[in-house]
């Protein structure tokens, strides 16, 4: 399934003109700029920043773990801001959460922590419950383990866990804070897919902080870029990913990209041709437009960095290229007509 | 059994001339500490839950409240016990309607054990993992469902081990309360051992309090044991 396959519906989780700000020995410590933001309906939507850039302050909004300093927060068209305490208390089991530590009761089984947001909800009989326990249990692969205690596992199966518990009283939204922060690439890999079926087979919107580029771009649809309280850049991951804009952003992109960092400096000054720097997007990727073009307009070319991947279920891929001949112009039109981006670096 | 070692006991401590009497002061013993510590729980776990709640960046601070908690605990836990007994007095006598015996005992030894055992609780509480309770707030938990649901179970080894500490805390109360009518192993030990020079009775008593104590600690540790799940 192509990520505009699942490209968002209608708004779930509207901000209006948020800011928060601490107050530290009598003076208000700013931790977020006012900002508006919109989340849609099924997406997995990213939010990336260095620590101190103010993320899990405002992963925490949205279920009011941290009150706003002034603006709205609407769930589902609701000012959750204004509720008074039991209306929360039952907005929140709308909402599920998971954590970098996992947070996961030490006294209590498998079983019993992915039971527990369903007693405290409460009007739930213990068969439904266990029943239910089951069912997440199997969701997560972690039908061995239901009478073991959290200390006896691993921290991918301590995640499960938690992705089990958040999704116990079956939320519309899921908050990920640095999720997979405190795990290991393999372990990372599988969790992500994890989040990433759930997303898709649940419906679920999925709200994610992360300070690592490659969570965003293995399972976000949209990600907006935070950077010491401010959001500095949002849109598609693939907008986002393939021509940052802002220096911050840049500097995680080309985190996840390391070959790709040469780029910036531009070393190839004794590379005769010019510069350029072609983005392929979904199945432009599979095409052999290049080779079709050059060979059709005549003009050599020679790959200084690049990279095939994918950004979520879109498969991309970007070159840098020193192209030289007489028709390189013709052949670049040729290739902004077959749909492939193409970015000039130098002369 | 007991008529077969009797003979050896009596001609280890031949000046003790009352085993009985000796039967029944440990009885009471028993009764003072078993008393005091259960209505010491069932004051000071709520006293010390609130301590947690409202100090300072906690669930439900409030500063004013949790300093007057605060001093009051400090102030009962400072004044030595033989004299705080003695205080208590006119206040034990309006509770129970005596100032002696187990009955006269139980509300020094609660008063002063259950200050003790509160800070116990707020620090067991305190080792809590705040993720945890984050986690619980964020599955929308009430104070009470945190509290009954989070926190005394995540804390339920360190709680144990509390009421270990005040219950041998608890034994030495009761032996220094012996020495004003509070009857019980500390009496005899006064009475024969110190005011009429049968040292044999001093050696008994304190076998059978480091007995009693080894014991406590004995369970405690295994309870403590069996809850420890990190």
């Amino acid at each position: 399934m192509l990520a505009s396959d699942s490209r968002p519906g209608s708004v779930v989780i509207r901000f209006v003109d948020v800011h928060k700000s601490y107050r530290v020995d009598g003076k208000d410590i700013p931790a977020l700029e006012p900002f508006s933001l919109e989340i849609a309906d099924g997406e997995v939507f990213g939010i990336i920043g260095h620590s101190g850039a103010g993320k899990s302050t405002l992963i925490r909004l949205i279920n009011l773990l941290e009150r706003p300093s002034g603006g709205q927060v609407l769930i589902d068209g609701t000012d959750i801001t204004t509720l008074p305490e039991p209306a929360l208390r039952s907005a929140r089991r709308r909402i599920g959460m998971i954590f970098q530590h996992f947070n996961l009761l030490s006294s209590q089984t498998v079983s019993e922590n992915i039971a527990f947001p369903m007693r405290l909800a409460g009007g739930m009989d213990a068969a439904t419950i266990r029943q239910r326990v089951d069912e997440l249990l199997q969701r997560v692969g972690l039908q061995a383990h239901a009478s073991k205690y959290p200390s006896q596992l691993s921290g991918g199966q301590k995640q499960r866990v938690g992705i089990a518990r958040a999704l116990a009283n079956r939320p519309s939204i899921l908050l990920c804070d640095e999720a997979t922060s405190a795990l290991d690439p393999q372990t990372t890999a599988s969790v992500l897919d994890l989040l990433a079926e759930i997303n898709r087979e649940l419906k679920l919107t999925i709200v994610l902080i992360t300070h690592e580029m490659d969570v965003v771009r293995r399972v976000c649809d949209r990600v907006a870029v935070l950077d010491a309280g401010r959001i500095v850049e949002h849109g598609s991951v693939a907008d986002v990913f393939l021509h940052p804009q802002h220096p911050t952003t840049r500097r995680f992109v080309n985190e996840a990209l390391p070959e790709e960092s040469a780029g910036e400096h531009l070393p190839y000054r004794h590379v005769s041709g010019r510069i350029l720097r072609l983005s392929f997007r979904g199945e432009a990727t599979w095409s052999p437009t290049l080779g079709r073009v050059t060979r059709e307009t005549g003009v050599d070319f020679n790959i200084l960095a690049g990279r095939i991947d994918r950004i979520k279920d879109l498969p991309y891929g970007q070159l840098t290229l020193a192209m030289q001949g007489q028709h390189v112009d013709t052949a670049l039109q040729a290739l902004r007509d077959a749909g492939i981006e193409v970015e000039e670096l130098a002369r | 059994m007991i008529a077969t070692h009797l003979p050896s006991l009596q001609s280890l401590f031949p000046n003790i001339d009352d085993w009985g009497e000796l039967g029944q002061a440990c009885i009471d013993t028993l009764l003072m500490l078993g008393g005091s510590l259960l209505l010491t729980v069932v004051i000071g776990l709520p006293l010390g839950v609130l301590l947690f709640l409202t100090a300072k960046g906690q669930m439900h601070a409030m500063p004013r409240l949790y300093g007057a908690l605060s001093l009051v605990v400090n102030v009962l836990r400072s004044i030595p016990f033989i004299i705080l007994m003695i205080v208590l007095m006119p206040l034990t006598y309006l509770l129970v309607g005596t100032k002696l015996g187990i009955r006269g005992a139980i509300p020094p030894l609660v008063i002063g054990a259950a200050p003790f055992f509160a800070r116990l609780v707020e620090t067991a509480l305190r080792e809590v993992e705040r993720g945890v309770i984050e986690a619980s707030q964020a599955m929308g938990a009430s104070t009470w469902q945190i509290v009954r649901h989070v926190l005394l179970p995540e804390a339920r080894a360190s709680l144990w081990a509390g009421v270990t500490v005040t219950a041998i805390a608890l034994v030495g109360y009761t032996a220094m309360g012996g020495a004003i009518g509070a009857g019980g192993l500390g009496d005899l030990a006064y009475r024969y051992g110190y005011l009429s020079y049968k040292s044999d009775y001093m050696v008994v008593t304190v076998l059978l309090l480091i007995v009693l104590v080894q014991l406590l600690q004995m369970i405690g540790d295994r309870i403590v044991a069996h809850y420890s799940r990190r």
